[in-house]
């Protein structure tokens, strides 16, 4: 059954690489998307039995983010379709400089999206640490492809830096791996696999100095991947050159991943009873990526980027949460689900920004409200959501953190996280607002009537923010618990 | 008897990271990381101790054909296609990186006393080693201006990382060795088509003037 769940889009993904014909190929994608759904959401009836002397299975925190990232996938997958189906394959202007550039080939878009899914699926049901590793490097090297698909000088210099940056950093997680398995050597030459469960069984075992420095590796190592501040800088690149069928992959599902990478070192740290100097660290970094964000979103002229500068915000709101520990990490598990439905919904329908003003800038676009009913609708109440406004499931989170800091006495950090908050929801509002309302400039008309589904699926994915800020269902919170339990 | 082959090998290991500093043909700093991954299996082979297994064997001798035939070719393809100037045009002098490389090793060597592995080591040369040559690597990675070079030195700083799990003898499972290195083969082989690109798009690899994309605030 776990196989599956990585056989499944790994094999589909190669066989598209070779599928001429178009509908088959995107028929292809969405049958792998939904076999890998529907397989996913059986784990949460029946937990599936581990496989590989339980190298794969699954526990709380790696099912929840698998399963997200199928239903990601899912909704992303119905938009590619349209998307793939209006975008055109003869050399096209561009829409910033007016040169003229091609697409790559359809079918190695749709074939790295699937390889895409099935490393991203890999990393979360890893129980053994090195796996995890090459799991998560994997991931870089099927979303380059993604980041490269118009063919010019922007998305190339996006992927160049994505590529070399992500990989130094994840040669530090590697070198990280390393030191947890010297730091799980005694001396008398008796080793703890570095398999999770015996992690940490025996995280009292492990060697203290040489655990510290891993966790500092690997804590640099996945956080380069998951866009902490100071090591983001690859991010907003490779987030506004992407198509936007792959920024909200990138944005929702790929950095989920990369934080596991760094939850899994803080579950052995809290085992270990060594929380505190993790929880130190994570909340230097977690306030560090939250003030670099607000600078950068103040005053930011592209929306794409905009949003991409956003996610450094809330990974660095997760980073918080989970360095607070008790009932904040709670929430933070919470915002992992919260942001990744918001963010990959804003990012899909900034595409039909794009697709329709053809600028990416703010100024550029006016009057959304009127021109695009639906995007414009969904746009507006994407950022109030992504802003922490009630009732959306990322005020729930987000409030859960500060209550959290509030009732540990953390009160500096509170005031911190709440000002900085406060700050990147004014600089914000004011452009998405101005982008909404008005008239446009210019005329805006569609070339031709545009995809239903470019207009359902983040709708879909709005209705389950919308819904995880009202109701939340036993089966969720139990489950949310139980992962936020193994992380202090 | 193995065990007397270590140390030279590692002083060929540091000696390669200064030919790296120090030289200015492209294709000399591709034949030192080639070396450099041949080394690495032949240190792999000497670290075992006792009777010698096929895996303990094969696995090496992968890694030194991988690393020390297979990469380079890549490297070399992509040299002639991107038909690029073959000098390296650091964006420091070559004796500042010498030097550099110089303070390097001592911090390497006094990090190597100050990380005491829990387990007794045949040589004290081998977390120094491991450490100064994947500093190397960082510093030819941030030091170079073509994107060629980046990839040399970010190869360099594979080789010190796996030359320090050969040195702490870490025993892991085969599957992984082969998982971390099938993941830095096709690592370098899409960073070699990226260079293909960039050549062609740009009609250069100096990712200096790769500075298209920046914030434009208000």
């Amino acid at each position: 059954m776990i196989t599956l769940l990585v056989l499944i889009p790994a094999c589909a993904g190669i066989v598209t690489f070779f599928v001429a014909s178009d509908r088959l190929r995107r028929g292809l994608l969405i049958f792998a998307a939904l076999t890998q759904t529907a397989l996913s959401l059986e784990t949460w009836i029946v937990w599936p039995t581990p496989v590989l002397c339980g190298w794969l299975a699954e526990d709380a925190l790696g099912r929840l983010i698998e399963t997200l990232t199928s239903v990601l996938f899912l909704a992303v997958s119905f938009y590619a379709v349209a998307y793939l189906r209006e975008e055109r394959s003869q050399p096209h202007s561009d829409i910033e400089e007016g040169f003229i550039f091609s697409n790559a080939r359809e079918a190695s878009f749709t074939g790295c999206l699937l390889l895409f899914l099935a490393a991203m699926t890999l990393v979360a049901v890893s129980q053994q640490v090195a796996l995890l590793w090459i799991a998560v490097e994997a991931t870089t090297l099927a979303s380059a492809p993604l980041i490269y698909f118009h063919r010019h000088h922007r998305s190339l210099e996006a992927t160049w830096k994505y590529l070399l940056i992500c990989s130094v950093g994840i040669a530090l997680a590697l070198l990280g791996v390393f030191f947890l398995a010297v730091a799980a050597t005694s001396p008398d030459g008796s080793t703890i696999a570095l398999m999770m469960q015996d992690l940490r069984l025996n995280a009292h075992h492990l060697n203290v100095p040489w655990f510290k420095a891993a966790f500092v590796l690997l804590l640099v190592g996945y956080g380069t991947k998951m866009g902490l501040a100071p090591f983001h800088t690859w991010l907003p690149d490779a987030h506004s050159e992407a198509p936007s069928v792959a920024s909200a992959l990138l944005s929702g599902a790929l950095l989920n991943c990369a934080f596991l990478g760094i939850l899994r070192a803080q579950e052995i740290c809290v085992a270990a009873g060594l929380a505190d100097f993790s929880d130190r660290l994570l909340l230097a970094f977690g306030l560090l990526s939250m003030a670099v964000a607000a600078v950068f979103i103040s005053g930011q002229t592209d929306y794409k980027r905009m949003l991409a500068y956003s996610s450094v915000e809330h990974m660095g709101i997760l980073a918080v949460g989970v360095g607070l520990g008790g009932a904040a990490v709670f929430g933070a598990v919470l915002h992992i689900i919260n942001h990744s439905l918001t963010k990959a919904m804003l990012f899909l329908v900034a595409g039909n920004l794009l697709a329709l003003y053809r600028t990416k800038n703010t100024d550029g676009v006016a009057g959304v409200l009127s021109v695009a009913p639906a995007s414009g609708v969904l746009w507006l109440l994407g950022l109030f959501a992504i802003t922490g406004s009630p009732p959306f499931g990322p005020f729930l989170s987000e409030f859960t953190i500060l209550k959290a800091a509030l009732d540990q006495g953390q009160i500096l950090i509170a005031v911190a996280y709440l000002a900085i908050l406060a700050v990147i929801l004014a600089a914000m509002a004011a452009p998405a607002l101005a982008m909404a309302q008005g008239t446009p400039a210019e005329p805006v008309a569609p070339a031709r009537p545009r995809s239903m589904a470019l207009s359902v699926a983040p709708a879909m994915l709005g209705i389950g923010v919308l819904v995880m800020g009202i109701y939340m269902p036993p089966v969720l919170s139990r489950a949310l618990r139980e992962a936020a339990r193994l992380l202090g | 008897m193995m065990m007397q082959l270590i140390n030279p090998i590692l002083v060929l290991l540091v000696l390669s990271g200064f030919m790296l500093l120090g030289s200015s043909r492209l294709a000399t700093c591709i034949r030192s990381v080639a070396f450099q991954g041949v080394l690495l299996g032949l240190l792999a082979i000497s670290m075992q101790s006792g009777q010698l297994t096929i895996s303990g064997v094969l696995l090496p001798i992968t890694t030194a054909v991988v690393k020390g035939f297979l990469l380079p070719w890549l490297l070399s393809r992509a040299m002639r296609e991107a038909d690029t100037v073959r000098e390296v045009e650091p964006l420091i002098s070559y004796n500042l990186s010498i030097i550099s490389g110089a303070v390097v090793l001592a911090l390497a060597l006094w990090l190597g006393e100050r990380l005491q592995l829990p387990s007794q080591l045949p040589s004290s040369l081998l977390v120094p080693a491991a450490l100064f040559t994947s500093l190397v690597g960082m510093i030819v990675i941030v030091s170079r201006r073509k994107a060629l070079t980046q990839v040399v030195g970010y190869l360099a700083l594979e080789n010190g990382v796996y030359a320090f799990g050969a040195a702490a003898a870490l025993r892991l499972p085969v599957l992984v060795e082969l998982g971390i290195l099938l993941d830095v083969f096709v690592g370098v082989f899409v960073m070699g088509i990226a260079i293909f690109h960039i050549s062609r798009e740009f009609d250069h690899i100096d990712t200096d003037k790769l500075v298209a994309l920046t914030d434009r605030p208000r």
